[in-house]
């Protein structure tokens, strides 16, 4: 009888998966047939990939559900009871900082970036100092995520109101275009996307709505969320900089 | 046999890359808990089981994108722009307007690839959950994709006429703050957040390898300076979409006071 609840349950989680892949596979054999019509490539890898997504978003939404929400909850919760500010801040860039150094898609910009500039003869072209331009791109980039979960989490305590910063920092955005380096910018305001990982924002997320839940008059739904936000905004700022400071 | 063999080695990398990215909050989580909180994790058996359903998921599903979609989706990009497909023969001219199957391309593979995205689902179910009701999560993941849709098709748009990028996140910052002025204050937040969420595993390769075949398939072009914009522009326009929607609902039930 238990096996039976289990087994409704995940069909129930396979049928969701199903439909959210359907859009892109309505649009790829749309194309593929009517537009362009050609025979379609490798359809046995195709839809052998396309059934290795749909088990994979199944079992991350469940895990999502089991694992990564409660325990960023947990923790949020229990770091503002604890009261030390100080561990939290500490908590925050580091959850910023350690989950965008690694961050595969931010790896492959910044090595992309220093070739390109490198070939615009902005920097040397030699392997260390291409290196170095790449390591200090993802510093800077994960640095900023890192500072930038710690305003955002300094907002929810404080309560300041989310559009003063995020309007600030467009500002702010605006303000270093005019003066930055063109190679730049593009890649500035794209570093702003990248950063958000698939498993950091599941995990900021909680830790937002924990803590507008832990503490009094401040309301998840307006305070909680905004994190990401910042997250997105301040590298690109940085990014800018970065290039000043380079070129 | 030895396809299989292949599969299994492919896995096994991508399952070791991901636990690579996941290290590093695994460890600042174990340390809070038993250096700064003192506390054991509660319930811990289901958190960890739920972290292994999250490897494990996101592996097969990054795997299934490299083996499926990615390759498809660079496939259709490169087809799509070919001078041949347009249908101008050599020499001629080619338009911006003759690039139209492109920008319905990038319009409809934003919108489904968005809907797919496992980062969007997370917040739109957390949105759900906290808004008690108010916020359908399927509701916000269509009108997050519908930005996401006009993002790529303005961002191919610029690719193909070569426009400089700023002017466009100007007036895009510009909406943005006008619209903030005017929508409900509970709203906001999500809409800035659903700007960050969109661009993420699935989204973010398949919009990059689209913004680097196009800007090299357009004559004039330069990978190296119109490749880039499209991430920024998916991370702009669903801010307007929710903010829109927020206004639209808002409005809505003013009217049926």
């Amino acid at each position: 009888m238990r096996y039976k609840k289990y087994v409704i349950v995940i069909l129930k989680k396979l049928g969701t998966a199903i439909t959210d892949l359907v859009p892109i596979i309505v649009v790829v054999v749309f194309f593929q047939s009517v537009v362009i019509r050609q025979p379609f490539p490798q359809i046995g890898e195709v839809i052998f990939g396309i059934l290795l997504v749909i088990v994979g978003l199944m079992l991350f939404v469940a895990g999502l559900e089991m694992g990564l929400f409660p325990i960023g909850e947990e923790m949020a919760y229990a770091l503002a009871k604890k009261g030390s500010l100080l561990w939290l801040i500490i908590f925050s860039f580091a959850l910023g900082f350690s989950t965008t150094i690694a961050e595969p898609a931010l790896i492959a910009v910044a090595k992309e970036a220093s070739i390109i500039s490198s070939d615009a003869g902005l920097i040397e072209n030699s392997e260390k100092v291409m290196g170095l331009y790449a390591m200090g791109l993802r510093l800077t980039v994960a640095f900023s995520v890192g500072l930038a979960i710690v305003i955002g989490v300094l907002r929810i305590l404080k309560g300041w109101p989310l559009y003063y910063l995020i309007i600030g920092g467009y500002i702010l955005v605006m303000l270093m275009t005019i003066i930055a380096p063109d190679e730049i910018i593009g890649l500035a305001y794209d570093a702003g996307g990248v950063t958000t990982s698939t498993i950091t924002v599941p995990l900021v997320a909680a830790l937002g709505v924990g803590l507008a839940t832990a503490i009094k008059g401040r309301s998840p739904l307006t305070d909680g969320f905004g994190l990401i936000a910042f997250a997105s905004l301040l590298p690109i700022i940085f990014v800018m900089a970065y290039g000043l400071f380079w070129f | 046999m030895a396809v299989m063999i292949n599969y299994f080695t492919d896995f096994v990398l991508v399952l070791f890359y991901t636990l690579r990215d996941v290290l590093p909050i695994l460890i600042l989580i174990i340390f809070f808990q038993l250096v700064v909180l003192k506390q054991p994790i509660p319930h811990l058996k289901r958190v960890i089981l739920g972290g292994v359903y999250v490897v494990l998921g996101l592996a097969l599903f990054l795997m299934g994108l490299e083996k499926a979609l990615f390759p498809v989706g660079e496939i259709m990009a490169v087809q799509l722009s070919d001078p041949v497909f347009i249908g101008v023969s050599e020499g001629e001219q080619i338009m911006w307007w003759d690039y139209y199957w492109i920008y319905i391309f990038a319009a409809f593979i934003g919108f489904s690839t968005t809907i797919a995205e496992p980062s969007l689902i997370a917040v739109a179910l957390k949105a759900g959950e906290v808004s008690v009701g108010t916020i359908k999560p399927l509701g916000l993941r269509i009108t997050v994709a519908i930005g996401v849709a006009f993002a790529l098709a303005v961002g191919t748009f610029r690719i193909v006429t070569g426009t400089p990028l700023f002017i466009y996140i100007l007036v895009g910052y510009l909406i943005v703050i006008i619209q903030t002025i005017f929508t409900p204050k509970k709203f906001i937040a999500i809409a800035y957040d659903s700007g960050g969420v969109t661009t993420s595993t699935v989204t973010v390769p398949i919009v990059a390898a689209l913004g680097l075949g196009l800007s090299s398939a357009v004559p004039g072009r330069n990978p190296a300076i119109d490749g880039f914009g499209l991430i920024a522009f998916a991370s702009l326009f669903p801010i307007i979409t929710v903010l829109g929607y927020a206004q639209f609902m808002d409005l809505k039930t003013r009217f049926q006071k």
